[in-house]
């Protein structure tokens, strides 16, 4: 890896050309059109096109320039953070706001080195109270609040 | 006499109990969340922003902006006790603010803070008051070619003016660009990158975004990074000045209120902008500059009267053009397009009450500020002693609320026209 020198540089060059190489294959079933008429898929190649070569010379520089290492990423508290709040999306619907909060809380208390269970638990229970006397009473958002209260589903509007 | 008449206006809106108790509502939530960190005004108006449908237009963006505002006072709050900048626009004011702390005078430091951003939240608004007729004026007779450019411009100031690497910044504009397509094409009606989720077939939504990328990486930012806060315990004893700091302080206060002024009508400027470029030309005017970083009174002054003078003129830009200049002016446009308000000239003529309104309930926000937040400085600072592993859980929870509900309400704004 010496003959990268600034790895942040790189690596976010990369991503960029990942994004890019994305965008223009996922944008291919999209009338392209011309320069005078666009179709829906002609803007997006552009774009795509640009980011792949502004993340190549991202990359490409950072064979030169000199730069600080990558920080060790830490996986925990990335993946169970991203992890929690996708696991609430998902439940929310269906097992209500009270235990969709308490499991959130809990599990993404989870991701701080000092996590103490007990502590999580009780502010678990309290912020689901707040929760619910916030946005669904005080609010009024369409969110289930126990998973046997039936009747309004929130995204079916 | 125009501007009087104005005034008197937008007093008589802004005065009105409801929308006072709005603008309190704002400027006291815009303080907690400055003295939070981990959570912006940026995150925090795209949490409110579901609340204010139920509001009048008037009152849910006078709240907003209050929320703005308020979180430059709240922000250097943290600065000077903790040396932990609660907001970005405040980072400059750690270096010179921590060491005041340091050395007994954190009561100067907060009370330089708190009048330096009165002074020049009162100076703002005047500006904002005189600036916008004529600018609003000159803004109706652009063209489709104005406005193609206007945007290009701020395209250009975002990059420009992004601290770190132009290569990037340009990158990131495209890859903000190519987020705004998400959605159904407006010319072919064909759903691009969809997915065949039909919530993704109206487009990302400014809030998704705002959330994903400040929110949820400044927490996980913070948790990688081990929590280290050294409160000065030392009590904040007298928060008054002595005649020489008032004297060393009242330039800076000055030039911090012009240059954050200007600085906040830039396309990606605004608050954080204003108090960085302040600090800089404070260090450059000084006759010792030597002084800096070990508890300058101007070090302090500038960059707190500068960033509440950006953060006020920011929204000239919004009111005059109809663009956002950074990410929460793109978030008010969202609260504008919530209540069928097209953001731009037109709001002046066919709305007066409304824009005279919160022009001047930034005034009596300021003003609410100042006085609230001396006297409460102690709760906030007792609030800065709740650790950290309980109040991250909470924001994530309230995040996914509220963005439960953006989803169900399916409005959307322009992600790429924040630029960034």
């Amino acid at each position: 890896m010496a003959i990268i020198r600034h790895p942040k540089d790189f690596f976010a060059g990369l991503i960029f050309i990942a994004f890019g190489i994305a965008a223009i294959v996922i944008g291919s079933n999209y009338a392209l059109g011309s320069a005078a008429r666009m179709g829906p898929g002609y803007f997006p190649r552009i774009l795509g096109i640009l980011l792949i070569l502004l993340g190549a010379a991202l990359a490409i520089r950072a064979l030169r320039l000199k730069g600080g290492p990558l920080p060790r990423w830490k996986w925990r508290p990335t993946l169970i953070v991203i992890g929690s709040v996708v696991l609430f999306g998902l439940i929310v619907t269906h097992a209500g706001l009270v235990l969709s909060t308490i499991v959130l809380i809990v599990l993404s208390s989870a991701a701080s080195p000092e996590f103490r269970p007990k502590e999580a638990f009780i502010s678990a229970v309290l912020l689901a109270a707040l929760a619910v006397g916030v946005f669904v009473i005080g609010l009024k958002l369409q969110l289930q609040i126990w998973p046997w209260t039936s009747g309004i589903l929130p995204w079916s509007s | 006499m125009d501007l009087l008449n104005h005034l008197a206006l937008g007093f008589g809106v802004a005065m009105t109990p409801v929308n006072l108790v709005y603008a309190l509502v704002g400027v006291i939530v815009g303080t907690l969340i400055g003295v939070l960190p981990g959570i912006g005004p940026v995150a925090t108006i795209a949490m409110l922003l579901p609340t204010t449908y139920a509001l009048q237009p008037v009152s849910a963006l006078i709240m907003l902006a209050g929320i703005y505002y308020g979180a430059q006072y709240g922000g250097s709050t943290t600065s000077i006790l903790l040396n932990m900048p609660g907001e970005t626009s405040s980072a400059v004011t750690c270096l010179d603010g921590h060491q005041m702390a340091l050395r007994g005078q954190a009561g100067a430091a907060l009370a330089i803070a708190a009048l330096g951003s009165f002074f020049a939240g009162c100076i703002s608004t005047i500006f904002v008051a005189t600036v916008a007729v004529p600018l609003s004026e000159l803004a109706l007779k652009f063209g489709p070619a104005e406005y193609c450019s206007l945007m290009i411009l701020g395209l250009i100031g975002a990059v420009v003016l992004a601290h770190g690497s132009l290569l990037k910044a340009i990158a990131m504009v495209v890859l903000g660009l190519l987020l705004g397509i998400v959605g159904t094409d407006v010319n072919s009606g064909t759903a691009r990158f969809a997915f065949g989720v039909p919530e993704l077939i109206d487009g990302l939504g400014i809030v998704s975004v705002a959330m994903g990328l400040f929110g949820f990486a400044e927490i996980i930012i913070n948790l990688e990074t081990d929590e280290k806060r050294e409160l000065v315990t030392s009590k904040v004893s007298t928060l008054w000045l002595t005649k020489e700091q008032f004297q060393q302080a009242w330039p800076a206060v000055l030039r911090g209120t012009g240059l954050g002024s200007i600085l906040g009508l830039l396309p990606g400027g605004g608050a954080m902008l204003a108090s960085f470029g302040s600090y800089a030309l404070e260090k450059k005017v000084a006759k010792d500059p030597s002084r800096f970083g070990k508890g300058a009174i101007q070090g302090v002054a500038g960059p707190e009267s500068a960033n509440n003078a950006g953060a006020q003129t920011s929204f000239i830009p919004l009111l005059t053009l109809g663009i956002p200049e950074n990410a929460v002016m793109a978030l008010m446009v969202g609260a504008m397009t919530i209540h069928n308000i097209q953001p731009g000239p037109q709001v002046m003529t066919s709305n007066p009450a409304l824009f005279w309104g919160l022009v001047t309930s930034m005034w009596i926000g300021n003003l609410m500020l100042v006085v609230l937040n001396l006297p409460l400085i102690g709760m906030w600072i007792k609030l800065l002693q709740v650790p950290y592993r309980v109040l991250y859980p909470a924001i994530l929870l309230f995040w996914c609320c509220s963005s439960s509900s953006n989803a169900s309400r399916r409005h959307c704004c322009s992600v790429s026209s924040s630029g960034r």
